[in-house]
């Protein structure tokens, strides 16, 4: 199984105990540890704020790491489009394939006492935040083995014990929460931050505002991550937005704009975010990325988009060619190394859909559960309250 | 003079001051006064008092507890429900907010998926409307959506319903808007005791809580008993009041109408009918036994309240009776409720738009076939 693969590589000391799918980087030798520096495709442009330099510090390993873990998430997509396809999940399916450095890049900044939340396009951040493969699957089919019990779907995946908040379905509510949860951090004085991550298409949410200037007044330890993928649903940013450098819209709060395709990019950039943002409060960051997919599964995304952008971006800026291209002019692994990376990770994916299908829809019951914490044993009805009742505990 | 001293105090229409007037002319009149109406300041609690000791005591025990709001702070709350907590507490847990209730209410429940309890403040539940998707979507359904992993302690309070000349924008109820929506618990606190039983269980349940408190109440005075006044006094949430006990017809009532249900069970119990007042205290989860019980028992109901008629909560009351108990009913439900119109300034108009005493005890004469019949059709 992929474990026993993955074990090869990695000291016994480092598997933790529900195997995570994102593997710490690996230590089997001294040479996977030496340092390298990287430049960024591009400079951080600031607003209002001196940026951080684009030399980056990274390791063989820790390259290897984001290779693996981008290729996981991107099969993962790609996965889900089929089972959406043969209908095995409804509803809504937003892919995040060609978003994966952000989620990664944030990812190796941070540790798990920070916090993250995001809107709708949430699979690869809960991944990321060391979600499990085969509770994702369930839950997008709506399994009981899923990370939300089949009850939440694809929009509403959380891991709290991991500082991931979710998943949320109303455009831009995800950020005033996301700041709540900064002024949580600031009150518990915890040393900690929240990324709050939204769209292009949320950025122009009045709630976005009322929650920086609250951010801003208070000094509260929230970042604020627009995923710009240039298109809100089928509105591209120039339609929707009198100002689409978003990095810019926070005014009176700085702002930096990163290329959200160059994993070490977004990690230097969240580095950087995360120690200005305990010293001085909100600071946005502006990630240039892409979508592959459409916005959701419903739309194909070519009606607003030509296939020569979409191919271009896949051409010249894909994230994990970046990667793998790093990888091979370092000389830290061979490209049949990579290959044989992916198809281990394929097979991950593979598997956990074959795990995942086995699980059974949840039981009728689980209707009324978790309606409340405290429910004071109050009834709770279904379509026909004469058939279909329940005691809320 | 003297009737209007025996009178249980705290009814709606008496503002404290024209009682204590009534009780000092009774009282120069020559010791009529029985002993057991004494008057020492110990044994009255007005709202207000009771809002702010109970959100004082909830902040001392759990340094979880923050309240947030416009005014909240140094102007001590815009009626002053909050006065003294800033200078108590600091201002890293009595938090004034810019006029952005999405912004603020948004914060409030992020705080709260973090593990803090927060209270906040709207300054009229009219203004929650700006904040109402953090209320439903963020609040109310996250335990469910994430399966239990995501709880909100967060209770959200402030001044609902009518006031006094305060127009259509500054007047709607909103108890059967919020107790439309599972995962959310909505409680409308009448009396003093009320008001700090209900805010105290409100603060300590893990689930997010809609406080309706009713601005016009805030400066009423109730008697409280000893028990009332420790800090860790609690009522249960869920659970209805009865205010009266009584024979022949059930009134159901929450907030300012339970005021004036009683001041018409008065004027009915002279004309030999015996209505028993329930003070409904929650409208989610809505004490659907003790209702049905009263009606099981008297064989008539007249539902009251101040919101809207339409799909309110008088309407879930008549099909919660009709469903469980409709054997028992000697008489069709009656409606008291708001006229069907957004509130008008001029004070007749406004009269006609909220109920009034009379309007219930025509209701209720009307369930107990005691009213002039209505002409049949030709």
């Amino acid at each position: 199984m992929a474990a026993a693969a993955a074990a090869r590589r990695l000291p016994a000391a480092s598997l933790r105990q529900h195997r995570p799918l994102l593997l710490r980087p690996f230590a089997s030798s001294s040479g996977d540890q030496q340092p390298i520096t990287v430049e960024t495709s591009v400079p951080f442009t600031g607003h209002k704020i001196e940026p951080p330099s684009r030399s980056v510090e990274t390791t063989p390993s820790e390259l290897l790491t984001f290779f693996r873990d981008m290729s996981l998430m991107r099969r993962m997509e790609i996965a889900a489009d089929s089972l959406y396809k043969s209908k095995l999940i409804r509803g809504f399916c937003h892919l995040y394939d060609g978003q994966e450095a952000v989620a990664v890049g944030l990812e190796a900044s941070i540790t798990k006492k920070d916090a993250i939340i995001t809107a709708y396009r949430d699979h690869c951040i809960y991944l990321a935040r060391g979600g499990n493969l085969v509770e994702a699957f369930a839950e997008l089919m709506g399994r009981r083995a899923g990370c939300s019990k089949g009850k939440g779907g694809s929009m509403h995946f959380y891991k709290k014990e991991s500082g991931f908040f979710g998943g949320h379905g109303i455009v831009g509510a995800q950020v005033p929460l996301g700041c709540g949860l900064a002024f949580a951090q600031k009150y518990i004085k915890e040393g900690t931050v929240t990324f709050a991550l939204y769209g292009d298409g949320a950025a122009n949410q009045g709630q976005l505002f009322e929650a920086l200037n609250i951010s801003a007044l208070w000094d509260l330890p929230a970042i604020l991550i627009c995923e710009n993928n240039h298109y809100g649903m089928g509105t591209a940013e120039w339609r929707a937005a009198k100002s689409p450098a978003y990095y810019k819209r926070g005014d009176y709060v700085p702002g930096l704009k990163v290329d959200g395709m160059d994993v070490l990019a977004v990690k230097q950039a969240c580095k950087f975010a995360k120690e200005y943002a305990l010293k001085n409060g909100p600071l946005i960051l502006e990630m240039d990325t892409y979508r592959y997919h459409g916005h959701s599964m419903s739309d194909p995304g070519s009606t607003y988009r030509t296939r020569d952008e979409i191919s271009g971006v896949r051409q010249e800026r894909d994230p994990i060619e970046r990667v793998r291209k790093l990888i091979l002019s370092n000389d830290i692994a061979s490209a049949n190394e990579l290959k044989n990376i992916e198809k281990e990770v394929r097979k991950e994916v593979d598997d956990a859909i074959a795990q995942a299908k086995e699980s059974p829809m949840p039981d009728p019951s689980d209707l009324f559960t978790n309606v409340y914490v405290k429910g004071f044993g109050v009834e709770a009805f279904g379509a026909d309250r004469k058939e279909v009742k329940a005691v809320l505990p | 003079m003297l009737g209007i001293a025996r009178r249980k105090v705290g009814l709606g229409v008496f503002s404290a001051t024209i009682l204590e007037q009534a009780l000092q002319r009774a009282l120069t009149a020559g010791s009529v006064l029985p002993k057991k109406y004494s008057t020492t300041a110990k044994e009255q609690m007005t709202v207000r008092e009771a809002l702010n000791t109970a959100l004082d005591e909830e902040m001392s025990a759990d340094p979880k507890v923050f309240l947030m709001g416009e005014e909240v702070g140094e102007y001590q709350g815009a009626y002053k429900i909050s006065k003294g907590l800033l200078e108590k507490y600091g201002p890293d847990r009595v938090l004034d907010t810019p006029i952005t209730e999405a912004g603020f209410a948004g914060i409030g429940v992020g705080a709260a998926y973090y593990g803090l309890r927060p209270v906040v403040e709207f300054m009229t539940f009219n203004f929650s409307m700006q904040a109402i998707d953090h209320l439903i979507n963020s609040a109310a359904k996250s335990n469910y959506m994430s399966a239990g992993q995501i709880s909100v302690p967060i209770v959200f309070r402030g001044p609902n319903g009518a006031a006094a000349g305060v127009g259509a924008q500054h007047s709607q109820c909103f108890a059967a808007w919020y107790a439309h929506v599972p995962g959310l618990k909505v409680l409308t606190p009448y009396s003093a005791e009320d008001a700090r039983g209900l805010l105290k269980a409100a603060i300590r349940d893990p689930d997010p809580v809609v406080f309706l408190e009713n601005e016009l109440l805030y400066g009423e005075s109730f008697p409280v008993s000893a028990e009332v006044f420790d800090s860790s006094f609690c009522l249960p949430i869920g659970k209805a009041k009865i205010e009266r006990e009584g024979k022949h017809v059930t009134i159901t009532a929450y907030s300012k109408m339970v005021g004036y249900a009683l001041q018409a069970a008065e004027i009915l119990s002279k004309e030999g009918i015996s209505a028993e007042v329930i003070n409904l205290r929650s409208i989610r989860p809505l004490d659907r036994d003790a209702i049905n019980a009263s009606v099981r028992k008297t064989n008539r109901l007249v539902t009251v309240e101040e919101g809207f008629p339409q799909h309110g909560v008088g309407a879930e009351i008549c099909m919660s009776v009709i469903e469980e108990s409709f054997e028992y009913l000697d008489a069709p439900v009656e409606r008291i409720a708001g006229a069907d119109v957004p509130m008008p300034y001029a004070a007749n108009l406004e009269r006609m738009a909220v109920p009034q005493v009379d309007d219930i005890v025509r209701a209720a004469k009307r369930a107990c076939y005691r009213s002039v019949p209505m002409a049949a059709a030709a």
